[in-house]
C-alpha cells in the first residue's frame, strides 16, 4: 500500500496546512515555549505512510514556509526537517511495525534532533538561545505522537477509501 | 531509495547556501517575499479567532458601559485639546528658537496605525508580522512606535504585511539618550520583554533610577524625541569600566495590538509643519539637505 504511487495528496497537503497554521497561531507567552512542531509531526507520520510520496522535498519546502512565517533564516527549518526527515525515510519498514509507546520515543528523538539543529544554526548565525528552552515542544510533541497518529490513521483510511 | 543519502546532502546543501546568503545579504528578499504572499492568507486566518473575539466583546458591551466610556473619552480629549494649544504655542516657539540656533526644525511625524498579526513563536527572538506592507508605504529600517513609546523597526516588507523586531530583541540596538541632561547611549534589547540593558556607560555617569530615555536620532532609523522607556537599578561596577545599567520599556511590548507606524520627516497632510528629523540635528550631511527648506520657516 505504501508503494501505491496514486496516492491521492490533497488530504495530507490539508493536514499539512492545518499543522503550518497551528504553528503561527499566536498563543499566551507562558504556553509559547510547550508548542508541540505540527509540522514536523505531520511530515514525520506522512513520511512514515507514503515515504515514496511525501519524502525530502515535501519536508523542505514546508521548512521554507515554516522560516518565512516565523520571521527565522531562511533555509534553517528546511534544513532541520529535511535531516529530521531522512530517518523515518530511511527506516520506515522497521518504525512501522513498532509499538505505539516505542515509535512515541523514537518520535521524541527525532524531534529533538530538529530542535538541535534549530537550536545550533541560531548559535552560528549569532542569535542568542537557552538549549533548556528547546525541550518544551520536544515532550510534548512525543506526547501528542500518539493521539495524532489515531487522526492520521483515520484520515489514511479515509483516503484509501475514497480511492 | 538509494539516493536518499545523496537527495538528503544535496537538499542540506541548498539550505546552507539560503541561509549563508540571507544571513549575510537581502539577495534573497525576493524569495521571501514571494512566499510571504503565499503565506498571507494563512496569517489572516489565524488571526480570525482573537478578531471575532475582540468584536464580539466589543459588540457585547452594555449601553451604560459604553456611555461610560464615551463620557471618559471626552474628558480625555478636552484635556489633550487644551494640552495641544500649548503644544502648538511650544512649537512656533520652538521652531523659533531652532531657527536663530541654525538647526533642522522638528515637526509632527506622519503615522499610519497598524495591527500586529503574529508574534515569532522562538521565545530568544522578538518578532512581530504586522498587517502593513509596500502597498500602504512601508519600508526596511522604519520606525514603530504606540502611544507610550518606542516598539520596534521593520525587518522585511513584504506586500500586504511586514515583519519587525522589537526593541527587547537581544539582536536590537537602540540610540537614546536620557531626557534630563542629553547624556547619550545605546539600549541593548536583552530577551526579556520589560527589560533593555544600558552597557556602555561608565560607573561615574549621570544617570539615576526613574530617568526618561527618550530616542537620540542618531543612527537614523529612529526619529528623535520618543520615549524609550525608564532607567530602573543603576549599579556600578568598581571592577569594570562600565556600570551595570537597566531599563524598563515604556511600552509593555508583549501586550501590543495595535502599532503606529512613523514617516519622519513627513508631516501629517493637515499639519502645517515643514521637513525633517530623522537624522540628528548636529549631523552635518542631513542639516545641508534640508537647510534650504528651513531658511525660508
Amino acid at each position: 500500500m505504501s508503494d501505491a504511487v496514486a496516492v491521492e495528496r490533497w488530504p495530507v497537503w490539508f493536514c499539512l496546512l492545518a499543522a503550518l497554521l497551528l504553528s503561527i497561531m499566536p498563543l499566551p507567552e507562558l504556553a509559547e515555549p510547550f508548542r508541540p512542531d505540527w509540522v514536523a509531526l505531520t511530515l514525520i507520520y506522512w513520511a512514515l505512510a507514503f515515504p515514496r510520496v511525501f519524502g525530502l522535498l515535501t519536508a523542505w519546502l514546508s521548512g521554507l514556509l515554516l522560516d518565512v512565517a516565523q520571521g527565522t533564516l531562511l533555509g534553517q527549518h528546511a534544513l532541520a526537517l529535511s535531516v529530521m526527515i531522512y530517518f523515518p525515510l530511511r527506516f520506515h519498514l522497521r518504525l512501522r511495525v513498532f509499538p505505539i509507546w516505542q515509535l512515541s520515543a523514537t518520535v521524541m528523538a527525532l524531534l529533538a534532533l530538529y530542535q538541535f539543529i534549530l537550536f545550533w544554526i541560531n548559535g552560528t548565525a549569532g542569535v542568542a538561545t537557552d538549549l533548556m528552552d528547546y525541550w518544551g515542544s520536544v515532550i510534548t510533541g512525543a506526547l501528542l505522537w500518539p493521539p495524532l497518529m489515531l487522526f492520521f490513521n483515520g484520515v489514511r483510511q479515509q483516503m484509501t477509501a475514497t480511492r | 531509495m538509494r539516493s536518499l543519502g545523496a537527495r538528503t546532502l544535496a537538499l542540506v546543501l541548498l539550505s546552507v547556501i539560503a541561509m549563508v546568503v540571507d544571513h549575510r545579504e537581502n539577495h534573497l528578499d525576493a524569495v521571501r517575499r514571494a512566499i510571504a504572499t503565499a503565506i498571507y492568507p494563512l496569517q489572516v486566518i489565524v488571526a480570525l479567532p482573537a478578531e471575532a473575539f475582540g468584536w464580539a466583546r466589543e459588540s457585547g458591551i452594555s449601553r451604560s458601559d459604553l456611555q461610560r466610556e464615551n463620557n471618559r473619552l471626552k474628558a480625555e480629549r478636552l484635556a489633550i485639546r487644551a494640552k495641544l494649544q500649548q503644544m502648538a504655542a511650544l512649537e512656533s516657539e520652538n521652531a523659533r528658537l531652532r531657527l536663530m540656533l541654525q538647526t533642522t526644525t522638528r515637526v509632527g511625524d506622519r503615522v499610519r496605525v497598524a495591527e500586529i498579526m503574529a508574534v515569532d513563536a522562538n521565545p530568544y527572538r522578538h518578532d512581530i508580522v504586522i498587517d502593513k506592507g509596500r502597498r500602504h508605504g512601508a519600508y526596511e529600517g522604519q520606525a514603530i512606535i504606540d502611544a507610550t513609546g518606542v516598539v520596534g523597526q521593520i525587518m522585511h516588507v513584504g506586500p500586504f504585511s511586514s515583519e519587525a523586531m522589537l526593541i527587547s530583541d537581544p539582536d536590537h540596538a537602540l540610540p537614546v539618550e536620557v531626557n534630563r541632561n542629553g547624556l547619550r547611549t545605546i539600549a541593548v534589547g536583552t530577551g526579556e520583554y520589560d527589560r533593555l540593558d544600558l552597557p556602555f556607560l561608565p560607573n561615574n555617569a549621570d544617570i539615576r533610577p526613574g530617568d526618561l530615555l527618550v530616542t537620540s536620532g542618531l543612527g537614523g532609523a529612529f526619529p528623535a524625541g520618543y520615549p524609550v522607556g525608564e532607567v530602573g537599578e543603576v549599579t556600578p561596577n568598581p571592577a569594570e569600566s562600565f556600570a551595570t545599567i537597566r531599563a524598563r520599556p515604556a511600552t509593555a511590548l508583549n501586550q501590543v495590538r495595535e502599532v503606529l507606524l512613523i514617516w519622519p520627516g513627513e508631516p501629517e497632510p493637515q499639519a502645517d509643519g515643514s521637513d525633517d528629523d530623522s537624522a540628528a540635528a548636529a549631523d552635518p550631511a542631513s542639516e545641508a539637505a534640508t537647510g534650504a527648506e528651513t531658511a525660508d520657516e
